[in-house]
């Protein structure tokens, strides 16, 4: 018995044009291919500069993690680094007892570490306005810092973990002092979970997150389960988090305490919203931006830099929107026409449309 | 007929004011039941604890016999409960398009999965795209709802609710604030409800409580004041003296 299915039964035009949007409105737009050829250049015409491409480069997926949260499920959070610094002392601690020496492996299991800390605190994010969040969030950073800080016997406490010597990739390619074959990996990892953020995104799960961010009110009443989506998307950011502070324990091969402080944290949210929220590039433009006036602005005037930032800040703020995931609606407006719609139903917002 | 969706001595109380006060209610299936009563009366407060946007002080609610009076709101959709607000609720950066086909997908059970494209199951979008005309929707799919205008974003406010595939619809005001020579698509819309589906509907415009309704439940001050068939309560003084005394003190 032949089935009736749709393949025998003609679609109407309707029917047709609505598949054909839903299945190519998330192709890469042209500028997507830019970003990307431009960053592998670099690998080729800039060797001289991989030390901070790969800090820019592990920074970018640690704020890309960021946006996973903030720019697609509306959590704010002022204690990113929690996630961050747990990667990286696994990472650092895996390599100096050789417990796994094949970087990209510790790689996965700094990841796994610091989702497993992501799953269990986001239960305390579920519910509470944005005020809560932030301070829930930073205490957990500060909790975090403040139990390595006592485990000096494991952490190395102030001092750091030092005698990290890292084995090669893949058992092959060995870090260099340059730092080119860590640029390289570095770069392969954040291309990597860039697409598989992208291909989330973009799926069912992802469009029901930006309802839950968009109205969590009527996405309860659709029938999705708010809370599982939120605890969902706020484990997979953190193992991003995790995966990006291994990142720069293995390329430096040393963890201090630093990786968990309050600066780390809010230098974070100040690289997304230079980028802008909600386009999975926001992320890492914002990084590209950030390290690199960092690195101009310090080399002028050293002791500056915090004014300068600062300034880049309130600027921003003010002459983008109120609301923090606005703030760069300029940025994120060229960047959304540029870009076509990578975010779908995510309208790129120009200021003169501002109130 | 059996009883598809009842509330057993229901209250609910801010602070010192009982909102909802010991309502027993008890709807028939397929029914097209409306709620009315006079501003303030606890009609949209009833609502919000059917579907647990809020909890009840006291009392129980049954969903087609089953107690839900302790379930999440989402998971009283998936058992075939579904309202629309008296003010729209609605995913205004999103299209039509995106916002029907997240309640179809979520209702599919498919709305978790994290790998897959959109428009890659032909099952959805045959509906998805079924909804968007039945309810006028296509000419604006691609739209952001927000810039949408009100009469649109009305529309697509029932779409959703019936995008759950509700055994137990619950309309809150679905005309509200519609202009009068756009109402009638609103309630072309609701008059073609299938029969098995259960309706609830609360409502101020006099006229489309009798044309809609087979049975009519008044709410005073929080608590159930009269109920019986269209005729019964519209002939009933004691209503016309609730709904005077209203629009005397307004």
């Amino acid at each position: 018995m032949p089935r009736a299915g749709s393949g025998s039964s003609v679609a109407s035009p309707l029917v047709e044009k609505v598949t054909h949007y839903l299945q190519t409105h998330a192709r890469w737009g042209v500028l997507e291919y830019v970003f990307w050829l431009a960053a592998v250049a670099t690998i080729f015409v800039l060797p001289g500069r991989h030390l901070i491409l790969t800090e820019i480069a592990w920074l970018g997926l640690f704020a890309l993690s960021l946006d996973l949260i903030l720019g697609y499920a509306g959590i704010i959070s002022l204690g990113h680094a929690a996630f961050f610094g747990v990667g990286s002392y696994v990472a650092a601690l895996l390599a100096k007892h050789a417990i796994v020496n094949e970087p990209v492996l510790a790689l996965v299991v700094s990841g796994l570490a610091a989702a497993v800390l992501g799953f269990a605190t986001s239960f305390l994010v579920l519910r509470g306005s944005d005020l809560a969040r932030l301070m829930v969030t930073l205490g957990v950073a500060l909790i975090m810092r403040e139990i390595a800080n006592q485990i000096p016997e494991i952490t190395g406490g102030a001092d750091g973990l030092q005698g990290v010597i890292m084995g090669p990739i893949l058992g092959m390619f060995g870090f260099d002092i340059f730092g080119h074959v860590g640029y390289v990996y570095c770069l392969g990892v954040l291309f990597i979970l860039f697409l598989i953020a992208r291909r989330i995104v973009h799926s069912p799960f992802g469009l029901s997150l930006r309802a839950v961010k968009g109205n969590s009110l009527r996405s309860a009443l659709v029938g999705i389960s708010v809370n599982s989506r939120l605890i969902a998307v706020y484990t997979l950011a953190a193992f991003y988090a995790g995966v990006a502070g291994a990142l720069l324990a293995q390329t430096t091969a040393f963890a201090s305490l630093d990786v968990f402080s309050f600066e780390r944290s809010a230098d974070l949210l100040l690289v997304l919203i230079i980028g802008g929220t909600g386009y999975l590039y926001g992320g890492l433009i914002g990084a590209v931006i950030f390290k690199l006036m960092q690195d101009w602005i310090a080399s002028l005037t050293p002791q500056y830099w915090q004014f300068w930032i600062g300034l880049v800040l309130v600027v921003i703020v003010l002459i983008g929107r109120e609301r923090i995931g606005l703030a760069t609606g300029f940025v994120r407006g060229l960047a959304g026409r540029l870009f076509r719609r990578m975010a779908p139903g995510v309208k790129p917002v120009t200021v003169a449309e501002g109130h | 007929m059996p009883v598809a969706l009842e509330t057993v001595v229901l209250e609910k109380h801010f602070g010192g004011l009982a909102a909802v006060n010991g309502v027993s209610l008890a709807i028939e299936k397929g029914a097209r039941h409306a709620l009315i009563g006079p501003n303030g009366a606890g009609k949209t407060t009833v609502i919000n604890l059917l579907t647990g946007v809020l909890q009840p002080s006291s009392g129980r609610i049954l969903l087609a016999g089953h107690d839900i009076t302790a379930l999440e709101s989402h998971k009283r959709v998936r058992l075939g409960l579904a309202r629309t607000f008296q003010i729209n609720q609605l995913f205004l950066d999103f299209t039509p398009l995106e916002t029907i086909g997240l309640a179809i997908s979520e209702r599919m059970g498919t709305g978790a999965q994290w790998w897959r494209l959109p428009g890659s199951k032909p099952v959805l979008t045959e509906e998805l795209v079924e909804l968007l005309e039945r309810f006028h929707l296509t000419d604006v799919m691609f739209e952001r709802t927000g810039n949408l205008a009100y009469g649109k974003q009305r529309l697509l406010e029932i779409a959703l609710a019936i995008a759950c595939r509700p055994h137990v619809l619950l309309l809150d005001e679905p005309a509200a604030g519609v202009p009068e020579d756009e109402r009638h698509e609103i309630l072309a819309t609701v008059a073609a409800l299938p029969a098995d589906v259960t309706v609830l509907l609360i409502e101020h415009d006099m006229d489309i409580v009798f044309s809609f309704a087979d049975r009519i439940s008044v709410l005073v001050n929080g608590a159930l004041f009269t109920e019986g068939a269209p005729e019964e309560v519209g002939r009933d003084p004691r209503v016309k003296a609730v709904y005077l005394g209203e629009s005397l003190n307004a």
